[in-house]
């Protein structure tokens, strides 16, 4: 079994609205050296597959489903699942 | 002229559209399942109502491209029959790809219920030519994910084509791209809006200011859609 870390990310050119009351509350609490916060999303698959087809499968759940490339980027790593 | 509100799970205001259609236009009206949509292409147009649909999981509007209906609605615009999404029934077109762009969450960060001014864009659409051109509407909004973006490019497009046919005219609370309020595809046959139209057709509740969008698309019947 492998298990599948996908990070998503807004895409640059997007205003994140979380993102900036973020960084206003820590600016708040007296950390101003935070300039900028991006609040994003973390997806985690396990699935069964070798480490090619994986990669191809995972792309087009990405394309199909997990991601709107309008809005958001991606990047993903692979890894063994521990035993339990 | 025979409609169908089209209902995913978690959609929640599909009883407010079936009852505007029976109080402006006064024409058959079914609800339909989206496990049930094999039918859909027996309807003259199909109604995406608001709510929140698989509970906004993942994005707005994304889970329900794992529904068969999804495929049926795409094949339903392509066939060049009407479509109106409003609200989290403009989500699904977004994510379904039937509509360009995409949702974030509000500026403000606070689900919002209000009464929008909205401007008439473009009223050569079978959706809104019961309006005049550049006419002042006050809708009703109520959602958290109202902040439509779509990029320079995408944006250009939709100029160029006319696709941009509500604006909000005053504040654009939200933070819309362009303080785009409703767009239509290229074809101009699918129409998705924030500003909810259903809930402005009586004057005792809201006001009357959707009644010309279902009249609109009444009095559009037989012709061809195209922009």
């Amino acid at each position: 079994m492998t298990k599948v870390t996908i990070y998503v990310t807004l895409r640059e050119s997007v205003v994140d609205p979380q993102g900036i009351a973020t960084t206003e509350a820590l600016q708040k609490m007296g950390y101003e050296d935070v300039k900028s916060v991006r609040v994003g999303k973390l997806i985690e698959l396990e699935l069964d597959g070798s480490e090619q087809t994986i990669e191809t499968r995972v792309n087009e759940m990405c394309n199909d489903l997990l991601i709107n490339k309008v809005i958001e980027d991606y990047r993903f790593e692979i890894g063994e699942v521990a035993s339990k | 002229m025979k409609f169908a509100v089209l209902v995913f799970p978690g959609l929640t205001c599909d009883l407010d559209m079936y009852h505007a259609i029976e109080e402006t236009v006064k024409q058959d009206v079914e609800y339909v399942w989206h496990t049930e949509a094999d039918q859909l292409d027996s309807f003259d147009a199909v109604l995406l109502p608001t709510g929140t649909s698989y509970g906004n999981y993942l994005r707005p509007g994304a889970l329900a491209k794992s529904s068969p209906a999804c495929k049926q609605l795409q094949a339903f615009a392509e066939s060049g029959k009407l479509v109106l999404g409003v609200g989290n029934g403009f989500h699904i077109l977004v994510e379904a790809g039937i509509l360009p762009g995409g949702f974030l969450r509000n500026q403000s960060l606070k689900f919002r219920s209000a009464l929008e001014t909205v401007r008439v864009e473009n009223n050569n659409t079978a959706f809104t030519k019961d309006y005049t051109q550049g006419q002042m509407l006050t809708l009703p909004v109520a959602n958290e994910f109202g902040n439509y973006y779509a990029d320079e490019q995408t944006v250009e497009k939709l100029k160029n084509n006319n696709q941009i046919i509500f604006t909000y005219a005053n504040e654009n609370t939200d933070g819309s791209t362009e303080a785009i309020a409703g767009i239509t595809n290229e074809r101009g046959n699918v129409l998705g809006m924030m500003p909810l139209p259903e809930r402005a057709v009586e004057a005792i509740i809201g006001g009357t200011d959707g009644t010309a969008l279902f009249q609109s698309i009444m009095n559009s019947r037989g012709e061809q859609h195209v922009n």
